[in-house]
């Protein structure tokens, strides 16, 4: 661990990703992400071999990620909502031709242009892949500026092991505020292989097969195949790589299950109702998908409730739902439009809930 | 014996899967030709677009990027960046360049991105069966203007080659035909320039090449080159639009 500074989250992610060996950065403006792409225009020009180039569009950046990923490069890109849609074209070639980036959404306010506030909006979007096509991204949702940086650099090392992109969602929040950072020592995964597909230059007798960069498979039985090696992959990313954490679960009546900056509010909602003589515990998802159905089965075990909290009208609550098994209710509370919601509000919720014998 | 022609080493054997009287055959050859004259195979990154030539990267012999609808530019751009010593081409039609992919040409021209285009121009779209282009000529006929294109409903072809001559960006470009051996000889000097120019760093190279599609225009392939002729090049006049010191 290096020195403590004080970061906004934007500029931390983009220095955590500098210092994960990101040296290509496409992108366009949208607010609340602008400072990923102006703190990248600051310094990759500055470092041998790096490059940032604002691109003309959206749609542009992200296949200008792929031509990037395509050479072997590591490379990030990042939006908020509205930019993150038009890039969901570019993002299922990127999974079908199997190649490594890290995305960014700063989440706010939908649908259509909806606001520059914080949200949690996207989470269908960004979990059960927003572009055509069978396919997962891994989802990682970061609850403070210092988990943003250590998830970015993790997004990187993961991104060329599945050989898949990997989403970093941020509600605008994670993006937007200040908070003493701490720059990890970031070493590489010493076993991550070689990039002997990227498209670099080829002459028979090379030592290695022609690089063809690509997702078609027009044969349908090649196809079935292909996407059969994808769910592979998604199938030890589930076993692997879902993390979550879990706080005063075990003796928990009521559960509360949150994301992001939302979890944060909802641990001080959490405390003030343990102090109430409420038995709040509290699951924290930090990979969205794969969604850490574990804890929130084993709590409902013993649980009398579950209360789903997002910055959204309730798109988490189904997963939630899918591992509860219809075991115990599943609650849902909600603001949306940029709203954040408040430890009160939470409180109340689950008062409620304890009064009704819910 | 001597040999007199062969097979370039830039294309692969397999068969290509144009029609009968179809031009994309020789534009290829030409293309690789040029890539094989300057010697570049193991440096040489090729980009293929949506459309016919959607296989490319079955047949040129080299590094393959198969991009998405229109988005070919900025997948070459991402690549040239990261390895500014390749030589990046993108192969595209008039759909994927002129329509879909109108935004990344322009940009990529105007930032002077050091690539080579090779755009093909047969006034429709083929693969998906012979619907109107951004390059259909006004009247002609295709399946989605089936009285024939009329400007006064959706407009007139673009003349992309002299769009983008107007930009500072550009390095090279040019229009060439490929209806008749002479023409091809044109092409070919034009498509080796453009590659030329990017080894030398002077910055982007497009050159479009009218091209025939006899399957689609419903016509005999002699019929189809004589189309080109008669009626493409005077609206699509050849030549170097733009070229650098």
């Amino acid at each position: 661990m290096g020195q403590k500074m004080l970061m906004k989250g934007n500029e931390a992610i983009a220095e955590a990703a500098i210092q994960a060996g990101c040296r290509f950065f496409f992108g366009y403006p949208i607010t609340p992400q602008n400072q990923i792409p102006e703190y990248m225009s600051k310094r990759l020009p500055k470092i041998e071999g790096g490059c940032f180039l604002q691109a003309e569009s959206e749609v542009a950046a992200i296949n200008m990620v792929y031509g990037a990923a395509g050479a072997g490069a590591r490379v990030m890109t990042s939006s908020s909502s509205p930019g993150i849609s038009l890039k969901q074209e570019g993002i299922s070639y990127i999974v079908g031709a199997e190649l490594p980036c890290v995305i960014v959404n700063m989440v706010r306010g939908g649908p259509g242009l909806g606001s520059i506030q914080p949200a949690q909006s996207d989470y269908y979007q960004s979990t059960r892949g927003g572009g055509h096509g069978d396919y997962r991204m891994l989802v990682l949702a970061p609850a403070s500026v210092q988990e943003a940086v250590e998830l970015t650099q993790k997004a990187f090392d993961l991104a060329d092991k599945y050989r898949n992109p990997m989403l970093v969602m941020g509600d605008g929040l994670i993006g937007q505020m200040m908070e003493p950072v701490e720059m990890p020592d970031y070493q590489k995964d010493p076993e991550l292989p070689e990039k002997t597909w990227a498209a670099t230059g080829w002459k028979p007798g090379c030592g290695r097969d022609r690089a063809i960069i690509n997702s078609l498979y027009i044969d349908p039985a090649v196809l079935e195949k292909h996407v059969n090696h994808l769910y592979e992959k998604y199938a030890a990313m589930e076993a692997n790589e879902c993390r979550w954490q879990e706080e005063m679960t075990e003796d928990a009546d009521y559960v509360i299950v949150a994301y992001g900056t939302t979890a944060r509010i909802a641990r001080s909602a959490m405390r003030k109702l343990r102090e109430e003589g409420i038995r709040a515990g509290l699951i924290r998802p930090i990979t969205l998908w794969p969604f850490p159905a574990a804890p929130i089965a084993r709590a409902a075990e013993h649980a009398k409730s579950f209360l789903t909290v997002e910055m959204s009208m309730g798109q988490m609550v189904d997963d939630v739902k899918l591992a509860v098994e219809g075991k115990k209710p599943v609650h849902f509370f909600g603001r949306t439009g940029g709203i954040v919601p408040t430890v009160r509000e939470i409180i109340t919720e689950v008062e409620n809930l304890a009064k009704e014998g819910k | 014996m001597a040999v007199v022609y062969e097979k370039t080493k830039l294309l692969t054997d397999k068969p290509l899967h144009y029609c009968p009287g179809c031009t994309h055959g020789i534009i290829h050859r030409l293309v690789a030709e040029a890539l094989d004259e300057l010697g570049v195979q193991e440096k040489t990154i090729g980009i293929a677009p949506v459309g016919c030539a959607v296989f490319a990267y079955d047949y040129f012999n080299c590094d393959m990027m198969e991009a998405a609808h229109g988005r070919a530019p900025a997948v070459a751009t991402g690549c040239k960046r990261v390895n500014p010593d390749n030589v990046v081409f993108t192969y595209q039609g008039d759909g994927d360049l002129a329509s879909i992919g109108a935004a990344e040409i322009t940009h990529a021209a105007t930032r002077g991105e050091n690539i080579t285009v090779i755009f093909v121009n047969n006034a429709i779209y083929g693969m998906t069966g012979g619907q109107m282009a951004p390059t259909t000529l006004p009247g002609q006929v295709t399946t989605t203007s089936p009285y024939g294109r009329d400007p006064a409903l959706c407009g007139y072809p673009i003349r992309v080659s002299e769009m983008l001559a107007t930009l500072d960006g550009p390095a090279y470009i040019a229009r060439v035909s490929v209806h008749d051996v002479k023409h091809i000889m044109e092409a070919k000097k034009a498509i080796r320039k453009a590659f030329e120019m990017q080894i030398a760093g002077k910055g982007f190279a497009l050159v479009e090449v009218l091209s025939a599609c006899p399957t689609n225009w419903g016509m005999t392939p002699q019929e189809a080159l004589k189309w080109v002729e008669e009626k493409m090049i005077p609206y699509y006049p050849l030549g170097v639009k733009k070229e650098v010191e």
